[in-house]
């Protein structure tokens, strides 16, 4: 007789637990770290930038709420498919965690969408010694910056000093109107995109959210697997399969705790 | 843990979860409308904003993490964790200060 | 003692277990697939193995460079030409080869050998077993965690047959040196190392959850056997500590890649050239966060043979192990300690004297429970009948051997002492007589322990003690003059082994020179060169005693021929899938060896009371 392997699905009585969800909250343990580390990395650059030069209002406030909302949906989702399944309410369980399943990929939507954004943003050093910055229009089919041929059109502004791209939320920088912008390649002195590469601010913002959606799809691919061909262990061990639901459900809960501080951390201050 | 425990005491948790839910919405509106205020320094805001943010954090692992109603074991190994990333945080930054450095290390 | 499989009706809900005895799994599932922890044990054993070995050819590659800078490799020489090019021109180590060897010797030792062997390979094999448990909490995981492992070792394996070679940065990968050399190299070290620490956390996850929920009824706490506590406190180092570096890797990865400045300064130039880079970074936080992991990780080193050596001493002095509380008390307070000790690895990177006053206390504290361990292990010794067998002879001769190790790192852990030998060769000395005659002796004490309660073969005795005197003796010729070298000046990393700085004496007609080095600490190279080669010979008989009692070794007469309390002993050899016929019941602590009135002098755990 082979000994039984204990606790996968009732808790052990002296530490109130079953097996995967002590080990699902000792990942999350050292994912707090992991975290931690980058949230460290952020405090110490940005109080060793020099004055003036770390930047605000970068990213769109209104986009960064509205992704805040997805997940917190998602989150009160989660709960909800897990409450289903604990009393036993397959229909409800199978709604709510396709719920949460859509919120995931509308928050990498979105994302994507931010990123996109940010990869069409140039900011271009002029010959004059001036800066010009905004999005990118269009650039001639003869655009070559090294043989100084060709133009670049760009909705956006230009500035005298490069401390002035920098707090877009100061009344100056709103005052600034917009407007399109053709660049001839000569007048252009250096022409970069606002990539990681641009700033140590994009460096973490890119670092931190990219490694948070990474997480993001990881979380749903599971919630998805277990919403999809996972469910079979529904009919065979239903406690064990709420159990399953359960640990993934703290795994998305923390998920969305990173963003809880993302948000306010990379968007508003 | 069978089945039928479990009724009653799951009504009233939904509706403590939609609670929580409203919490949480309310106070993503409150840190935005508040970092359009000046509080007087940008030291004042960062506070503000973290005091917030970790309502909605205590919220989400107390409630939806059941955290609240977990026994001691998750506390040890949360609370060791806690303490350890404020001593990565706290004693790198401190180390990196320019006052405590020989030589500051920023360009000026 | 016979276990026989007896199958029982499957109950309902334990299908998806997968009862694989029903039916042969096959050689794919038993083998190379396995989830059963003692299968995964040996095959993680088998691979840290072979990264010592080649951990060590290198550490002989660079010994003969520095010995005899820029002479050819004798019989090696060659085939390396062939193997790496101009890396390595006729035959001899270009400067770049050598720091390319040094880099990859440190980071192969630590993380591909060592971590592999003390943590994943012994708790996989006896973790489980001295806990009463059928396996670990998390089979599957245990089996990924192995993947991650292989993935990662070649991964760093493969680097050094990119162009440019592997990474040449030292294991520490400092920015921004790290960052600006021109080779992929250190890229594979940062992608190699996020699989290996990947593969440590999932383990980390795994023991601990063993260790909390799996003990067998009656196993509480304070009746765990020291190994047990020792790989708990590890397996929570690891746990805390790898992540901070990971997400410094994933930063110096952007760094590499993506041209962002985490740890890139502005103003940086690289060949004379001013970067093209945003700038803003911090070279010190990059430090911060390795040692954040780099201090941690050296007790990671260490606990573990802590563990392996009480289990060992017990049994072999036939008493119970002075001092139990206080060992489990100091494992535990080292464990904590651990975390806020890190920056005694950076005294010399300008911090003020407050931030350095801090470090050097926390690193002063700390030394005082890793004495409380070593000293009730001496206690231990004391009135104890000793068996002078292999497995003990490792054992007592890692005490000493820790103990100058320890000892040595206190003039290091002061700041104003360190000034003085920082990154010289003391630094090597120290933590080598830790890690080679400590950590590696308590595990080839492990080895030659526990191997037969897996082969139901012991190794041979004398050649355990060909093995084991060869290496007490050479280990102690290669490290033991390092400190008066380290002393003397001599820096690490030195490609021509300080020969620029003797050369400052010799200019000046052999008169002292400040910062020149004596022939006298020169010529220690040669010794230390033969001391290498003569240790790589003294492990031969070790390799092949390891195989050859696979087959020939001396049958153990029963399961438990140590007559060992601790419960991996009081079941089949080798333990069947499950471990246990039936959960152990435990009724009293772990070292109870001379119990008065007792028919035998070892009283087992399980062994119910009269």
């Amino acid at each position: 007789m082979v000994m039984d392997f204990p606790y996968i699905v009732e808790p052990r009585r002296d530490s109130g637990l079953y097996n995967a969800k002590l080990g699902i909250w000792l990942f999350l343990a050292s994912e707090v770290m992991l975290f931690g580390a980058l949230f460290s990395a952020y405090v110490l650059l940005r109080v060793g930038a020099e004055p003036g030069m770390w930047p605000h209002g970068w990213l769109n406030i209104p986009i960064g709420t509205a992704n805040t909302v997805v997940l917190i949906t998602s989150s009160i989702t989660t709960v909800l498919a897990w409450v289903s399944c604990k009393l036993r309410q397959y229909g409800r369980f199978k709604f709510f965690h396709a719920c949460t399943i859509l919120l995931a990929l509308t928050f990498v939507c979105i994302k994507s969408f931010e990123y996109h954004d940010k990869f069409t943003h140039y900011e271009i050093a002029l010959a004059n010694g001036k800066f010009a910055d905004g999005h990118l229009m269009e650039k001639s089919k003869d655009f070559d910056l090294e043989k100084k041929t060709g133009s670049v059109t760009i909705h956006g502004y230009e500035v005298e000093q490069r401390t002035e791209l920098m707090d877009l939320h100061s009344p100056e920088a709103r005052r600034r109107p917009r407007e399109e912008i053709t660049l001839p390649a000569a007048e252009i002195k250096k022409m970069e995109r606002y990539g990681p590469w641009h700033h140590t601010y994009l460096a973490i913002y890119f670092t931190l959210t990219g490694l948070h959606a990474l997480h993001v799809v990881c979380g749903a691919v599971v919630i998805g697997f277990l919403w999809g061909p996972g469910t079979r262990m529904w009919r065979t061990e239903p406690e064990r399969f709420t159990n399953r639901i359960e640990v993934s459900g703290l795994f998305w809960h923390f998920v969305d705790l990173v963003w809880i501080f993302l948000f306010p951390v990379l968007y508003l201050l | 843990m069978s089945d039928h425990e479990v009724t009653s005491h799951d009504t009233h948790s939904v509706r403590g979860y939609i609670f929580v839910f409203i919490a949480l919405l309310a106070g993503t509106g409150l840190t935005v409308w508040a970092s359009f205020i000046h509080f007087g320094s940008q030291e004042i805001n960062i506070a503000v904003a973290l005091v917030i943010a970790s309502v909605k954090a205590f919220l989400v692992v107390a409630y939806f993490m059941h955290l609240i109603s977990e026994r001691k074991m998750i506390y040890c190994v949360m609370g060791f964790t806690a303490f350890f990333f404020a001593a990565l945080m706290g004693l790198t930054i401190w180390s990196l200060a320019p006052h405590s450095m020989v030589t500051p290390q920023h360009v000026p | 003692m016979e276990a026989t499989l007896q199958h029982p009706a499957p109950k309902p809900g334990h299908e998806a277990h997968g009862h694989e005895d029903h039916h042969d799994p096959g050689f794919w599932r038993t083998y190379i697939f396995s989830t059963d922890h003692k299968v995964i044990g040996v095959q993680y054993a088998l691979g840290s193995l072979s990264f010592l070995l080649f951990g060590f050819f290198l550490m002989l590659l660079m010994r003969w460079q520095i010995s005899k800078p820029g002479v050819p490799v004798p019989v090696i020489g060659p085939l390396l030409e062939k193997a790496l090019g101009s890396a390595a021109p006729h035959g001899a180590l270009s400067p770049d080869l050598y720091n390319s060897f040094g880099a990859m010797h440190g980071t192969i030792m630590v993380f591909l050998a060592i971590v592999p062997l003390a943590f994943a390979a012994f708790s996989n094999v006896v973790l489980p077993l001295q806990i009463g448990a059928p396996d670990m909490a998390f089979p599957r995981v245990n089996m990924a965690s192995f993947q991650a492992y292989v993935v990662g070792g070649v991964i760093m394996l493969a680097s050094f047959f990119i162009p440019g070679g592997a990474a040449q940065a030292g294991w520490t990968s400092y920015s921004p040196l790290a960052t600006a050399i021109p080779t992929d190299g250190q890229t594979f070290w940062i992608i190699g190392m996020v699989f290996i620490i990947t593969s440590s956390l999932l383990s980390a996850v795994n023991f601990i959850a063993t260790i909390i929920q799996l003990r067998a009824p009656g196993m509480t706490w304070m009746r765990l056997p020291f190994f047990v506590w020792a790989q708990f406190v590890t397996s929570f180092l690891l746990l805390l500590a790898f992540p901070p570096l990971e997400a410094a890797a994933v930063m110096q990865l952007m760094d590499k890649v993506a041209h962002t400045s985490f740890f890139l300064p502005t103003g940086l130039a690289i060949g004379g050239q001013l970067a093209n880079i945003s700038g803003g970074g911090s070279p010190l936080l990059w430090q911060h966060l390795f040692w954040f992991l780099g201090h941690p990780e050296v007790y990671v080193l260490i606990l573990p043979a802590m563990g392996i050596v009480c289990e060992i001493i017990a049994n072999n002095t036939r008493k119970p192990i002075w001092g139990y509380k206080s060992l489990v008390y100091s494992v535990l307070a080292i464990g904590f300690l651990s975390f806020i000790v890190w920056a005694h690895h950076m005294y010399l990177t300008g911090m003020g004297t407050k931030v350095a006053v801090f470090f050097q206390a926390t690193t002063m504290i700390i030394s005082i429970p890793s004495v409380i361990i070593l000293t009730c292990l001496f206690i231990s010794l004391w009135g104890g009948s000793i068996r002078f067998n292999t497995p003990m002879l490792f054992a007592l001769a890692f005490l000493p051997m820790f103990g100058i190790g320890g000892l040595t790192g206190l003039p290091l852990g002061f700041n104003i002492s360190d000034v003085h030998l920082h990154d010289t060769y003391y630094v090597i000395a120290h933590f080598h007589y830790v890690v080679a005659p400590g950590t590696i002796f308590a595990l080839f004490a492990g080895i030659y322990y526990w191997l037969p309660k897996l082969t139901g073969r012991k190794l041979n005795e004398f050649w355990g003690r060909v093995h084991f005197w060869g290496s007490l003796i050479f280990m102690n010729i290669v490290f033991m003059p390092m400190f008066a070298q380290g002393m003397a000046g001599m820096l690490r990393r030195m490609a021509d082994g300080g020969a620029n700085y003797s050369a400052a004496v010799n200019a000046k007609g052999g008169a002292e020179v400040i910062g020149g080095l004596s022939s006298n600490i020169m010529e220690m190279h040669t010794w230390i060169l033969w001391g290498a080669c003569i240790l790589g010979l003294a492990q031969i008989p070790f390799i092949i005693n390891l195989f050859w009692s696979l087959k020939h070794g001396e049958k153990v007469e029963s399961d438990n021929p140590w007559q060992a309390t601790t419960l991996e002993w009081q079941t089949a050899t080798p333990p069947p899938h499950g471990n246990f016929p039936e959960a152990p019941h435990v009724y009293r602590g772990p070292y109870e060896y001379s119990v008065p009135g007792h028919a035998t002098d070892f009283t087992p755990q399980d062994e119910p009371p009269k």
